[in-house]
């Protein structure tokens, strides 16, 4: 793996080849390996190892990128001079700021996340586990598909402003669907440490999926009572986020234009970014080197603040919002310069208000209802009033009376965010969530009231 | 030292501890991608990637290792890699690996091309991007306009323990823009000429001026202000019009994956699900009306589809097989391992890979609906629809894991009444089960009316892989379509 002294060196070099004021290097350093299995079988196996460069040079408000993984003198010039080629035949913006300071990139640290055991996982020890994961299918006459894998990943942004950063971690992943004749279970996990991921335990749970949503019945569609799994929480809640940046606000793209400060969801809904929780992932600090902090984003149903990248926070301090958006200030959720987006949180945890149920209490609980595992293709239909469609998939299960009573063939959705937060009636205990449409989460299990199904599918 | 070279290493590494087969990609993928917004510059930037990937069959089974460095020690280092994973795999397996046979070949192929788009100077993309923002921006009520071209050489060398040696490159172009609007409680959004980054090509630069930007830009920003003064588009079951780019989209979704025979066997079940399509459908579904005809075409004859090449990426020539016959559902795209599964003695050549890191899985080439025999304008088309609507432009789109299910919105719809466009109407949406709409079309325009379209992100795979596909189609007419379903209950 890349080192931080390794990508100090380079950047001296890189500094040196270029002819401008500033230059920013974004070093990422991968080495990923993936054991995947169908059918009950190692179908396909792989594994990658990759060290990028991205070179960003600014100069009179003028900047651009240019990336590449040949660290050669030659590799390394070329991309300068392309990075400065593309910057020169711009207009200067005067809204871009200088790179960020060495103090912008000091603060808190997050809790190790480089765990050796999980770097140093062979592709034997993938193979054992998904042997373990086969038996499973085997013992229950199912049929097994998944994933195991495991990575080494390093980050670091060096800039002639004098800021250095870096940010090393593992990473490891579980995905299992079990299938049989007429159904399916799922589970999937993610962590930077190997023993908080369980294979077998995965696969029990899936395989009792699989079993007791065999033979699906139709139900029509309607508003129902729905128990939603944290994998589920994750996906929907997941597609609000990329709207509580800044530069969303500006842009009159975010569902939260005229309505910060105001309760938009019901008052047990409370949400924090907080890339230092000890459930999260990924690197303290963002594109541009500045250290992240936690944001308060939703406090009992009221949205609170925005995230800001440093050249966002400036611009809403000078626009016609400035006064009803909460805190203004450099939040270290920027993504790498130049770009569209602004900014985003990615490290959600929910922050639930005490009370917590299980999914088997919400159950317990409900006299009619549908309970769901995971959902899948998810797409926004409406942008403002935050409307989603996706399809239910590898275990839904109708529940009558506190009990789960059988499959569910699966179900069409078209349901508004803001509403589902408005219907919350319970919660579990937020816990590390992976799905497949969103970053991983710190999310609980719900039960919403009205959830809105329009479709059946045929299995 | 020669890219042949390089790969010998590799080759020879792992033949001489066992492999039974092998074969190597290198890969160096050269792009440009800029962007403006509002008139100033949202994204500059370049991208090279070079790297090698290896993939083994020792023991029947599959091993993969990829790495960007090129030296004699990485490559016999990730050579010996992809060994230790495939003796791995092998121990995790019920059925072996059959390859289906294919003979050596040398080649040396570049899709045709008029302007090398990396001839063009950045000056001259920028300002094409920012002149398209200002005329968007000329029209009072457009909130953000935003820009976009995508500049891509992908040049490959493959070798196989079969003797194989491909070289290829294929060079891209893609551009578009759109005009958003925000008023009161609703966001109307307008893209030109489709969404989520216009069209895409394997083409030169010239596709820039085909496509007629600049010209088309006012036209978008006065629909996108005008959606805000339309009526929703009603519910119910009615007549159905589809723009050529929105019915290329539901080509993807609802033909081009349901046919990988990978889903069908169960290779994709855990992320990107498996498919209706199982193996006994094979020349006997009904899959559509008579007048739906579509291919998988990866040949050069077909046109500059991002799914056009020489040869796929398990060294396999570009074919052309017909996938619905009359409406008859007759050809799955397939692979060297999966060819034998539907009684076929060769793949039809759908494996491709993201890039040097990733393994070639069976993918999309061009899926493309033929057009009609008959000549029918797209104005004739309306012509003869009494009652209905026409939808233009894709906004959302989602099915279910096994392709039965879909739902569509689209940006802007339009009424038919008497065989004539009428009022605008804004969050048209259609919903459906993949063979009931397929066998519910009875008209298609004639080939004038015909646009291959690009799709240049399909995801698929784990790790994830993005690919681009190629899309024919003309405007086609449906019946007795569920419509406005998005909003129901909302």
């Amino acid at each position: 793996m890349l080192e931080k002294a390794q990508a100090e060196k380079i950047f001296d070099k890189v500094k040196k080849l270029s002819s401008v004021s500033e230059v920013e290097v974004i070093f990422s350093s991968t080495n990923h390996a993936l054991t995947r299995f169908a059918n009950n079988t190692i179908h396909q196996n792989v594994s990658e190892v990759n060290e990028v460069a991205s070179i960003r040079v600014a100069f009179d408000g003028k900047t651009a990128r240019a990336t590449t993984n040949r660290f050669d003198d030659a590799s390394l010039k070329r991309a300068v001079q392309s990075a400065e080629g593309i910057a020169r035949v711009q207009e200067p913006d005067s809204d871009l700021l200088p790179m960020a300071s060495a103090e912008e990139g000091k603060g808190a640290e997050t809790p190790s996340r480089w765990f050796d055991q999980t770097a140093a996982i062979t592709p034997a020890e993938r193979a054992g586990g998904v042997g373990k994961i086969v038996a499973v299918a085997k013992k229950n006459k199912l049929v097994t598909a998944g994933i195991f894998s495991s990575s080494q990943s390093a980050e670091a942004i060096v800039n002639s402003n004098g800021l250095s950063v870096y940010h090393s971690q593992t990473s490891a992943e579980v995905s299992i669907t079990m299938l049989a004749e007429s159904s399916s279970g799922w589970q999937k996990a993610n962590a930077p440490d190997v023993n908080d991921v369980d294979p077998v335990r995965l696969a029990e749970i899936a395989a009792q999926k699989a079993r007791d949503s065999s033979g699906p019945r139709e139900l029509p569609p309607g508003k129902y009572t729905v128990v939603l799994e944290p994998a589920a929480v994750l996906d929907l809640v997941g597609f609000m986020f990329w709207d509580f940046g800044g530069l969303a606000i500006l842009d009159q793209r975010s569902f939260l234009n005229n309505r910060i400060g105001t309760k938009l969801f019901g008052e047990n809904i409370t949400i924090m970014d907080d890339v230092f929780h000890p459930l999260q992932s990924n690197a303290p600090f963002d594109g541009e080197g500045v250290r992240r902090r936690r944001v308060n984003l939703v406090e009992k149903g009221v949205v609170r603040n925005l995230t800001y990248a440093r050249g966002t926070a400036e611009k809403m301090r000078k626009s016609e919002y400035k006064d009803k958006v909460g805190a203004i200030q450099p939040t270290g959720h920027g993504f790498p310069l130049p770009n569209e987006m602004g900014e985003a949180p990615t490290n959600i945890v929910f922050i639930t208000p005490g009370g917590e149920q299980t999914v088997d209490q919400m159950i317990a609980g409900t006299e009619r209802g549908i309970l769901i595992t995971r959902l899948w293709y998810i797409r926004e239909v409406d942008p403002y009033e935050k409307i989603l469609t996706g399809m239910t998939r590898d275990g839904t299960f109708l529940v009558e009376s506190g009990k789960v009573k059988h499959g569910l063939l699966n179900f069409r959705f078209n349901q508004s965010l803001i509403e589902m937060l408005n219907n919350v009636e319970a919660m579990g205990k937020a816990v590390r969530a992976s799905g497949e449409e969103a970053f991983d989460m710190v999310v609980p299990a719900m039960k919403i009231r009205g959830f809105n199904f329009t479709e059946v599918t045929r299995f | 030292m020669s890219m042949k070279q390089i790969a010998d290493w590799a080759l020879n590494t792992v033949t001489q501890r066992g492999a039974g087969y092998a074969d190597v990609r290198i890969v160096d993928h050269s792009q440009r991608a800029l962007a403006t917004k509002n008139g100033k510059v949202g994204h500059a930037g370049s991208t090279e990637t070079l790297g090698i990937g290896v993939r083994v069959l020792v023991n029947d089974a599959w091993g993969f290792a990829s790495t960007d460095d090129l030296s004699r020690e990485a490559v016999d280092k990730t050579a010996a890699q992809a060994l230790e994973i495939a003796k791995a795999s092998a121990s995790v397996k019920e059925q072996p690996v059959r390859l289906a046979p294919e003979p050596a070949v040398k080649i040396d192929w570049s899709n045709p091309y008029k302007i090398d788009p990396f001839t063009t100077s950045i000056e001259q993309n920028f300002d094409l991007l920012t002149r398209i923002d200002a005329e968007l921006l000329a029209v009072r009520g457009v909130t953000l306009a935003e820009s976009s071209m995508h500049l891509g050489r992908y040049e490959q060398w493959f070798y196989n323990t079969d003797g194989s040696d491909i070289h290829q490159t294929r060079v891209t172009t893609g551009a578009g823009f759109s005009a958003l609007v925000f008023q009161g409680t609703e966001i109307m959004k307008r893209s030109y000429p489709n969404s989520f980054g216009g069209q895409h090509q394997n083409k030169g630069y010239e596709l820039i001026d085909e496509l007629r930007l600049l010209e088309n830009a006012r036209r978008i920003g006065e629909e996108a202000v005008a959606l805000h003064k339309a009526e929703r588009c009603p519910e119910g079951k009615m007549d159905l019009i589809l723009d050529s780019s929105q019915l290329g989209l539901q080509i993807h979704e609802s033909i081009g994956h349901p046919i990988e025979l990978d889903r069908v066997l169960g290779y994709e079940a855990n992320f990107a699900g498996t498919s209706f399509l199982t193996l006994d459908k094979l020349r006997k579904l009904r899959y559509g009306s008579d007048l739906v005809n579509v291919v998988a075409d990866a040949t050069e004859q077909h046109g500059p589809g991002l799914g056009t090449f020489a040869y796929d990426d398990e060294g396999v020539q570009a074919q052309c097989t017909p996938i619905i016959t009359n409406g008859l559902f007759t050809g799955y795209i397939s692979s060297r391992e999966t060819a034998h599964t539907i009684g076929e003695n060769r793949s039809n050549g759908t494996m491709r890979a993201e890039g040097w890191n990733r393994i070639p899985l069976v993918r999309m080439t061009n899926i493309s609906i033929l057009p009609g025999e008959k000549p029918l304008t797209f104005e004739q088309l309306v012509a003869g629809t009494d009652d209905g609507i026409y939808m233009q432009t894709n906004r959302s789109w989602s099915i279910d894991d096994k392709r039965y299910n879909f739902q569509f919105g689209c940006e802007i719809g339009w009424e038919i009444k008497g065989g004539k466009l009428g009022r605008m109407f804004k969050n048209p949406s259609y919903s459906g089960i993949t063979t009931e709409f397929w066998n519910s079309m009875d008209a298609i325009c004639s080939r004038d009316q015909w646009t291959l379209w690009g799709t240049p992100n399909c995801g698929k795979g784990q790790p994830m892989q993005t690919m681009g596909t190629g899309h024919g189609a003309s405007p086609a007419r449906f019946r007795g379509v569920k419509i406005g379903t998005a909003y129901k209950g909302n």
